[in-house]
Parts: structure tokens; sequence; C-alpha cells
């Protein structure tokens, strides 16, 4: 029979239980204090050499947070760099979307803990990045070794806030093209040569679309002219110069003439039944790629790479690439060195070099993302490069066209929130919601959003 | 038991004093002991829940950003007012609902009649009850993307399938019925085993004479399931209910990953009140107003639980008239 509550226990029994119940207590604080103890160890996790100021031979861990196949690594430029440097290690932590990424980076900045060393930043983001997120980004206006001027003007602009702080160095930016498959253009009786076909559109997105009525009328099958009125939606809706701020920072995209031209164009398209109604990187979005859904796709200049990577052998020697109707610039990036970041000036180091013009040829011989450096755009590497997957195209002729042209983009504090909610409404067109209606859904969705 | 009265007692020896010390220390570990067993629980509850619900609360009587969570500026009840003439809240909550009866209630049919199955004697019955299992063990964010792959519009598994019996492609993700019903069997197909397990393991603590005598009064096997199973299983049946109906209120990773953005489509046609709170803190980086919805949800869930305590109260009354 076992013990009941009147009988006392001998003291072993007693000590033992004691013992115990502290062991309990203590257990679980000395688990909360180590879960609480590891977001400061993290920090101090990156690199042992921060706290050395000759900034020598002592080895560092360098983090870099970038989203989707940004295209450093793949380039090799960290392998280069680890070789020229041997106490340098880089680690990229990629993540496939921007919008998680920049979710994901916004609640980190204010703490400080969970950063990398250096952020990538998305052309979306970046007004938001160099105002409200100005103070967690080191400032990189004079920073030791860092050269501004090698960079095209309204790049650097675009990083800089309103307290003139500099919070990123641009990689690259994304003059457009359109590419588009000459095989389905070829069964359509439209010229499959890229400078007919850049003639086809010139200088309008109105006749982009009435060459769309030809294809469909034409076409025996089932693809469809564009791939989605919201891709078309942006490219002609970053044409222009003011787009959802003005000048002033005050939102105006209800009246600006951007989002008006490019809404009725897009909405246009869609009700024309041109457009494929995809959602832009998702799988079946890439499956329709290689196996030549639709004829054409707005082509930024990393999105070639892209292609090339979806399409891959099943759409080997059908695409080509003509200039869009108008320049325009969608995406590009830039990196960032976080203020919590314990290596900073080895990581404003590697960015610097990441960004200078040699890198950025590079990085556009091999993965087609065009520089943002003025310097390497004028470099004959860059100049004179074709795509062998384009059909030798000329990219670098035609890239550079298109760049010099791109308009000086205003960039606002909401300007993603706005351009998503811009494109899910053409896409409420392209699944049969009456414009008007869809139009007006926008409007209360994006005042709903930025309402304070 | 009687304690022994201190007053009227003779002066004690020095080894009943050492009994009694012993006895003292006794009472004071078996009083206190289990409070410190308990208390891992409730040191993780206070910083893991308690704090954040409580930090939750005073954001949302605040205009704050998630750019800097710290400064905050006190709006009162402002952020709760507003969600009574906000439509996308109101939307939201609505799917919420859809998506939680469409999902819950064949859920639990469904768990219902599998576990009854499971409950006969069968050939490799382990085997069957850990396959049931084996979706619950799936994580989210892989079962949904598989999902998402088996809805898509062209090259999706489902609608090829659908193709072949001369059914026209359904464009699952865009349509408002179509997407609610493609998130629900995503919960369906993770929680109905778990459900199946907890009845299983209801109906095998019903005792077996119950069934005997209602077969000898000449019960069916399915007059045997409706007349001694299912009246035996009804806590069970309100406790899948409760947990089912915490979990739809809550739904946020399946719609989520199943389109991608936390917007659920086009026109917000699969946007829970989870999603529409992330949006706003994430997308919208409106840190006040994703509280007060957060703790929208949380009144929400605490009204449904009270409903359902009344109910169990009351179910609770009706069977006890009978004895049972």
């Amino acid at each position: 029979m076992r013990n009941t509550a009147r009988t006392p226990l001998g003291t072993r029994g007693t000590t033992g239980r004691t013992l115990r119940t502290c062991l309990a207590v203590t257990l679980g604080i000395g688990l909360l204090a180590a879960c609480g103890g590891n977001g400061n160890d993290d920090d101090n996790g990156t690199g042992g050499g921060g706290d050395n100021a000759d900034g020598g031979q002592d080895p560092v861990t360098l983090s870099i947070g970038v989203f989707g196949q940004f295209g450093l690594e793949e380039a090799g430029l960290y392998d280069e760099y680890m070789e020229a440097n041997p106490h340098v290690t880089i680690e990229q932590t990629s993540t496939q979307r921007n919008q998680d990424y920049f979710s994901a980076l916004v609640t980190r900045l204010p703490t400080g803990s969970g950063l990398m060393d250096i952020q990538a930043i998305e052309v979306a983001n970046i007004s938001e990045a160099a105002n409200e997120l100005g103070q967690y980004f080191v400032d990189l206006s004079d920073a030791e070794g860092v050269d501004l001027d090698h960079f095209i003007p309204w790049k650097v602009d675009q990083a800089t806030g309103a307290d003139g702080r500099v919070v990123g160095l641009g990689t690259d930016i994304g003059p457009m093209s359109i590419c588009y498959r000459t095989d389905l253009f070829e069964q359509a009786g439209l010229p499959t040569d890229r400078n007919e076909v850049g003639a086809l559109w010139e200088g309008d997105w109105q006749a982009y679309i009435d060459a769309g009525k030809e294809f469909r009328d034409n076409f025996d099958g089932n693809a469809s002219w564009v791939d989605s009125g919201s891709s078309m939606f942006n490219a002609i809706v970053n044409s222009y110069p003011e787009r959802f701020y003005n000048e002033a920072g005050e939102p105006v995209y209800q009246e600006s003439e951007a989002v008006q031209t490019a809404w009725s164009m897009a909405v246009q398209a869609a009700e024309e039944e041109l457009t494929g109604r995809h959602e832009l990187f998702v799988t079946e979005w890439d499956n329709g790629m290689a196996n030549g859904d639709f004829a054409t796709l707005s082509c930024p200049a990393w999105m070639l790479g892209y292609i090339q990577d979806k399409s891959g052998g099943e759409g080997e020697g059908a695409w080509d690439v003509a200039p869009a109707p108008r320049p325009a610039n969608w995406g590009g990036s830039f990196l960032g060195v976080t203020e919590a970041s314990q290596n900073k000036e080895e990581a404003i180091k590697l960015i610097t070099w990441l960004t200078a013009p040699e890198q950025q040829a590079k990085l556009f011989e091999r993965r087609a993302s065009f520089p943002s450096s003025a310097e390497a755009q004028q470099m004959e590497v860059v100049r004179d490069a074709t795509h062998e997957y384009f059909d030798d195209a000329p990219i670098g002729e035609l890239l550079s066209a298109a760049a010099a042209d791109i308009p000086t983009l205003i960039v606002g504090p909401r300007d993603q929130v706005i351009q998503e909610s811009l494109s899910r409404g053409v896409v409420q067109v392209e699944q049969g919601t009456d414009p008007d209606e869809a139009w007006a859904s926008t409007v209360r969705s994006i005042e709903n959003a930025i309402a304070d | 038991m009687p304690r022994p009265q201190r007053g009227g007692e003779p002066p004690l020896t020095a080894e009943e004093k050492k009994l009694r010390r012993r006895s003292l220390r006794y009472r004071l570990d078996t009083k206190f002991s289990p409070y410190g067993f308990v208390a891992p629980f409730f040191l993780f509850f206070a910083a893991f829940g308690l704090f954040p619900l409580l930090f939750t609360g005073w954001a949302s009587l605040h205009r704050v950003s998630l750019h800097a969570p710290t400064d905050m500026e006190w709006v009162g009840f402002y952020n709760f007012t507003r969600l009574m003439s906000d439509e996308f809240f109101w939307n939201s909550l609505w799917n919420t609902f859809i998506i939680g009866v469409i999902s819950t209630v064949p859920q639990l049919l469904m768990a219902l009649g599998l576990a009854h199955l499971l409950n006969y004697k069968l050939r490799n019955s382990m085997m069957f009850r850990v396959a049931m299992l084996a979706p619950y063990a799936t994580s989210v964010a892989a079962a949904t993307l598989v999902f998402a792959m088996l809805y898509g519009r062209d090259y999706g598994m489902i609608n090829w399938g659908l193709g072949l019996v001369g059914i026209d492609t359904i464009e699952w993700e865009a349509g408002s019925w179509t997407s609610k019903i493609a998130v629900s069997t995503i919960v369906i197909w993770r929680w109905t085993g778990y459900n199946t397990l907890i009845y299983l393991a209801a109906m095998q603590a019903v005792p077996k004479d119950l069934y005997e005598s209602a077969s000898i009064d000449g019960a069916s096997r399915w007059k045997q399931f409706i007349h001694v199973t299912i009246p035996a299983l009804r806590p069970t049946i309100l406790f899948t209910v409760v947990v089912s109906t915490i979990g739809a209120t809550q739904l946020f990773g399946e719609p989520l990953l199943f389109g991608g953005t936390p917007s659920g489509g086009a026109h917000n046609q699969y946007q829970t009140l989870g999603l529409y709170m992330y949006q706003m803190g994430w997308s919208n980086f409106n840190l006040g107003r994703a509280s007060a919805i957060a703790w929208t949800m949380f009144l929400l869930l605490i009204i449904i639980g009270l409903i359902y305590w009344l109910f169990a109260r009351l179910i609770g009354r009706s069977t006890g008239s009978k004895g049972a």
C-alpha cells in the first residue's frame, strides 16, 4: 500500500521532491531565458571579426538576403569575391517572392534581430526603405570607398531619402522590351523579324493591341496574344514619370495619365480577349511560357534569364525579342547594409564591389540583368552583347536604346500596394467584372489599404 | 479527514516534534510542488500567449505602423469602430464563415463514418489508422502547394480529369465558390483523419453490451450507429466541433498559399479574417488595425465558445434526465 497523506516521509524523500520542484521551476525559467537570449546570439553569430577595427584578415562571414533568382550567386560573383578575399565567406538566403521577402524584412528592421548584413531592396520598396525605414540602413552617401558617380543619376535619387541619406547601391535596372514567339507569329501571318515586329507597334501601345487583334483573328489554336493584362498594365504605367504619386508626394493614382492610359489599354485587351489571364511567377505561367500558350510578354532585361530558365529546351529557338512600344523600366534592385550588421565595413566593401561597373557588366553578360551603372552601360561587352537563346538578338544595343529613354519615375511610399491593387483590378476585368465596377472596387481597396 | 486539534494536545516529545516538522514540510511539498510542475507551461504561456495578447490589445487602441512598432499614437476604439463600415472586413468574415461551414461539416461527417468503419474488426486495422493520420502529419505548406497545382487552370490534374469526362475547364482560383471549395478540400484532407481517430477512440470506450442488447432487440447496424454510437459520442462530437470551429476561424495557411498572396484572390473571394489581418499588418504595414482585427477574432471565438457552452449544458440537462 502507498503512503497516505498523513504519514510523514523520510527526509530523503522530501528533499528529493523539493529538488525536483526547484528543478522544474528553474528549467522553465532557464528555457525562457535561453529563448530570450537567442536573438542576441544571432546578431553576434554572423561574424567574429566585427569588433576588430583593423579590418584585417580576420575571418568574416557576410550574410546577404535576396529575393527570387537574384543573379549575383548564379553569375558566380560571390565565388569570385571570396577567391580574391579569402577571409570573407558569403552566405546568401533567398525568398522566392519579393512581397514575402519585404514583409519579413520590415518586421525585422525595427527590432534589429534576424537581419542579414546586406539586404536587397526592390525598386517598388525603395522609397519606403529610404524614408520610413531609412534609419535602419547605413548611410552610403559619404561612406568610405563608395562611388555614387558611376550610377545613372535617377537610380541614386530613388535610393536617397528626404534627409539626403542613401540607403542602397543600385544593382540593375529593367529597361523593357517585348519577348515574342516567332513560331506563333509565323502561324498567324505576322512578321517574325525583330525589326519588323518592333515597327508593328513602335511608339504606341494601341498599335500593340491592334496587332493582337490581328493575331487573334488569324491564329488557329488556343494561344493568346499576351500573357496577362496586369503585366501589360505595369509595362504601360511605368512608361510615365508620374504614376501613383506626384512630385509633392501626394497620391494621384486616380487621375494620373499613366494609370488612366494603362488601365484603359489593359481593360481593352482584356475585353478583346487578347490576354491569357495568367498570374505572373507561378507554375502555370511558367508552363504556359514553355508550351507557347501566349505569343508575347513584357520583357524587362532580367526577364530574359527567367524565360530561358523556364522555357528551356521546349521553347528553344522559338523566342525572340523586340523593342517595346514605349521605353519603360520594370524592376531592378538595390543592395543596402543594415545598421544592425556587425560587419558594416566589410559589407560596404562587398556591395561596392558587387555594384561596380565591371561586376555589373559581368552580371549582364551572364544573367542579362541590365547595369544601373552609366559607366558599365558604355562598356563594349554590354553594348555589343547578344543573347543566344533569343536567336542571338543584339540585346546590348536594344536594351541600351530602351534604357536611354526611360523616364525618371517618381517613387512613393505605397507604390507596391497601389500597383498590386491595380493589377488585381485588371484581373477582375479579365475574369468578367464590369470595368467601371472593377475600377471602383480597386479604388476602394487602395483607399482602405493606404488609410492610416 | 479530521485534523489534529492543536490547543488541547499534551506537550510533544522530541520524536513527535520531529515527526510534526516533517509532516509540515510534507504538507508544504504537496501543496506547492504541483505548482512547480505546471510552472513551465504558465511561464511559456505568459511569454508567448499572454504577453502578445495584451500587447496586441494595447496596439489595437493606437495608430501604429510596422515600420516603428514602438511609436504609438492613441486613437481609442477607432480601429474597432471602423471595422463596422469596412466592407473588406465583412467580406473576409463571410468568407471565413462559408469556408468554415463547407470544410467542417463534411469533414466531421466523413470522420464519423470512417471511424465507424474502422471500429469493425479489420485486417491491418493499425495500418489504416496510421494512414488516416498521415495527412495531419503533413505540413500545411507542402499540402497546399500540391493542392494549388492540382487545382491549376491549364495544367492542373483536376481539370484534366474533368476534361476526360467532358467537363469544361473550371477556373478554380478565380471563382467565388470554386475557390472556397478548393480551400475547403485542403482543410478536409488534412483534418478528417485526426477527427476520425478521436471518434474511434471514443467509440471503443462504448460498452459492448449496449450493442449486444441492441442487436438482441433486433436493431440493425445502422440503427445501432444512430441510437447507440452517436448518443455515446455526444461529448466527443461537441469537442471536435469546438476545435474545428476555432481552427476554421483562424484559417490562414491554406488560403494564403493557395493563391500566394494575402489578398485572397483578385476579388478577395477567399480572403479569410486571418489573411485580412496579415494583409493589414504586413502588406499595408498598419499594425494598429491588424491588431484590432486580431482582437475581434479573439472576441468572436469567445462568443462562439459561450454559445457552445450553453448548448453543452442544455444537452447535459436533457440527457441527464434520462439517467444516461
